[in-house]
């Protein structure tokens, strides 16, 4: 029995309220603490800026100065102008009147919803897992069931935030998400965007409202439902009933969350990018999202493997686990690469101006992404030993959280603040505080129930897993 | 693996895959040197029971996929950009390293052609499994439905493999 203890207690509150607190100083300065800003970037960047709110063209020229792909990919000057005419706000937002003030303000929204996006991952990720487990009748996994409902339960909290997000959103308190600007569907405003009012259809306050409602209760009632069934069958007498019920239901969920990881990631985070779209974009995401939790998964196995409270786990369940961590960030790879490749290739002043921001302005940040989430994990974890070694799953854990945090930031980022990123109060205040809560849920749940499932079907397999 | 000396062996039968691997746990128990096992499929834990050394496959076939990947380095430089530059997605660099997402695929194929062929041939010729070999198996019923357990020849041998269940045993 996991024991929370007092002091565990008191470190995640005080995450949390430090989380918070600096959160509030964020929002409050309304993201022009230029002393949290990128200051070594501060020059660079507003040189850049004030060139590019004059004109596109300056920009263009900016862009090919600093780009040599972008300078390939527009190699007539006449199609550079096209590409941007045709896609003027897409990338940094100068297209509209005025819009260029909204990246300032946006910055305390945009940090709150990358680390939103990130803590969700962890949640929805694990959940994901764990509906697998009954879905396939796993029996390896069994003795780490409970583990995976403790962090699937958390899933909740990141989804409440995504609604405050939605819903203030759509109150018209921040412009995170381009097409909830005013005007921007009437054609008879100067803010009319005629490729936006196309998708009005879909990007709507009521429906995205409506979307983001249904994935909190789909998710978080899977999480729950999964929960509940779990520990009535501790109370059960000897069964195989329970069993198959988890299996219809985590079977049903996988088929509903087939569609909603997609459409989410729809939703909060290509529609920031307006006018672009690309048709692998959810997949994309969700591997993301699904190797940051299988990390948090193994690192959370291990810390409680060394406390000694999952005696029936044994090196060979950390492996396979260490596996999972590797082949997903390779399947992260593969995806990203899959999306970049062919909109490299092709060119089309549709699609090319989400990398040429990315590989304008974020550039370090975007090659840096790269090296942590695939590099570093395939050589820290290719070899078998690797990943039965702790300093090494830590090692490998570090890269790979660090390098999708930095991932989702590069997603939302350009898009929605465009060149007033910077690392201040609500992008380290937010992690903070979702991490505190994430301590204190985890936690929690896990003390809340025995870590070993009494009458589970496949408890023993585990148990006797490779040994 | 591979004879390479010519020691009496006492060579013995099974019929059952638990019984083999419980019966080498036991003849290493007792001191009694497992040289080899035949067997008609694999046995999963038999090479932790037979204490075999752990394989150097995987660092081999990672140094054989770096060797793909600059091979496949090298032929993508030479043909498209040095023996008859192209022009790759209409972006006329005539570089490697800018069109350098193109030949990712190519990159990721050759190392797993590399890697995956190499690894398999070593694999072969380690083993003298190369064609026109001459073969190893003592007895042509371990391929299909009998197990064998070969182990040095010694006293008190014999009786040790009749204690864990051997329904034939022969000397050579």
């Amino acid at each position: 029995m996991f024991v929370f203890t007092k002091k565990a207690k008191l470190f995640a509150t005080a995450l949390t309220l430090v989380g918070l607190v600096m959160m509030v100083i964020g929002f409050n300065s309304g993201g022009h603490d230029e002393a949290t800003s990128h200051d070594a970037h501060a020059t660079e960047a507003h040189a850049d800026h004030a060139a590019a709110t004059h004109g596109e063209e300056v920009h263009a020229a900016a862009a090919h100065a600093e780009e040599s792909h972008a300078e390939e990919a527009h190699g007539e000057e006449a199609h550079a102008e096209e590409a941007h005419a045709a896609d003027a706000q897409a990338a940094h937002a100068e297209g509209h009147g005025g819009h260029e003030d909204h990246g300032a303000a946006n910055r305390p929204w945009a940090a709150l919803l990358v680390n939103t996006i990130f803590f969700l991952g962890i949640g929805i990720g694990t959940l994901f897992f764990l509906a697998i487990q009954y879905a396939a009748q796993a029996g390896w996994s069994a003795g780490i069931l409970r583990v995976m409902e403790a962090v699937a339960l958390y899933v909740g909290i990141p989804l409440l935030g995504m609604l405050f997000l939605v819903i203030t959103g759509t109150m018209g308190m921040h412009h995170v998400w381009h097409w909830m600007q005013d005007g921007i569907m009437d054609p008879t405003s100067a803010n009319y965007d005629s490729i936006i009012a196309g998708k009005e259809g879909y990007l709507n306050d009521g429906f995205f409202t409506l979307r983001t409602v249904a994935y909190l209760v789909i998710w978080a009632g899977a999480a729950y439902l999964l929960r509940r069934n779990s520990l009535k069958e501790d109370q059960l007498p000897e069964g195989q009933t329970m069993f198959f019920t988890q299996r219809k239901l985590a079977a049903t969920f996988i088929v509903l969350y087939a569609v909603t990881s997609s459409t989410s990631a729809w939703d909060w985070i290509m529609s920031i990018d307006t006018h672009w779209f690309s048709t692998l974009f959810g997949w994309y995401t969700f591997a993301g999202m699904f190797v940051t939790a299988l990390t948090v998964l193994n690192v959370l196995v291990m810390f409680l493997r060394v406390n000694n409270y999952l005696p029936w786990v044994n090196d060979n369940h950390q492996h396979d686990l260490g596996k999972f961590m590797f082949a997903f960030s390779v399947f992260w790879t593969y995806l990203w690469f899959s999306q970049y490749m062919l909109i490299w290739y092709s060119n089309i002043p549709e699609e090319v101006p989400y990398y040429m921001a990315r590989f304008g302005e974020f550039k370090p940040l975007f090659i840096t992404m790269v090296v942590l989430n695939f590099l570093m994990p395939v050589l820290v974890l290719m070899s078998r030993d690797s990943k039965r070694i702790m300093g090494f799953i830590m090692l490998a854990a570090v890269f790979v959280l660090a390098g999708h945090w930095m991932d989702h930031y590069i997603m939302i980022m350009p898009g929605s603040v465009g060149y007033h990123y910077g690392f201040g109060w609500v992008e380290i205040g937010g992690f903070l505080f979702y991490a505190g809560l994430l301590l204190y849920v985890v936690q929690r749940n896990l003390a809340a129930a025995p870590l070993r499932m009494k009458n589970h079907a496949l408890i023993h397999e585990s148990k006797l897993f490779h040994q | 693996m591979a004879h390479t000396e010519h020691t009496p062996v006492v060579r013995a039968l099974y019929l059952d895959d638990d019984v083999v691997l419980d019966a080498v746990k036991n003849l290493r128990g007792k001191g009694i040197k497992v040289k080899e096992v035949y067997s008609p499929f694999p046995i999963h834990g038999l090479d932790k029971a037979m204490g075999l050394k752990e394989t150097r496959i995987a660092m081999a076939a990672f140094m054989y996929g770096l060797v793909g990947l600059t091979v496949a380095i090298l032929i993508t430089s030479y043909m498209m950009n040095i023996d008859w530059p192209q022009n790759i997605g209409g972006k006329p660099s005539m570089t490697w390293g800018k069109n350098m997402p193109a030949f990712v695929p190519i990159m990721f194929e050759l190392t797993v052609f590399f890697a995956a062929h190499l690894m398999v041939w070593t694999f072969m010729i380690i083993n003298k499994l190369y064609p026109g070999a001459a073969p190893q198996n003592p007895d042509p019923r371990t391929t299909d439905h009998h197990f064998m357990i070969e182990v040095a020849a010694g006293d008190g041998v014999i009786d040790a493999l009749k204690e864990t269940g051997a329904i034939e045993i022969a000397e050579a």
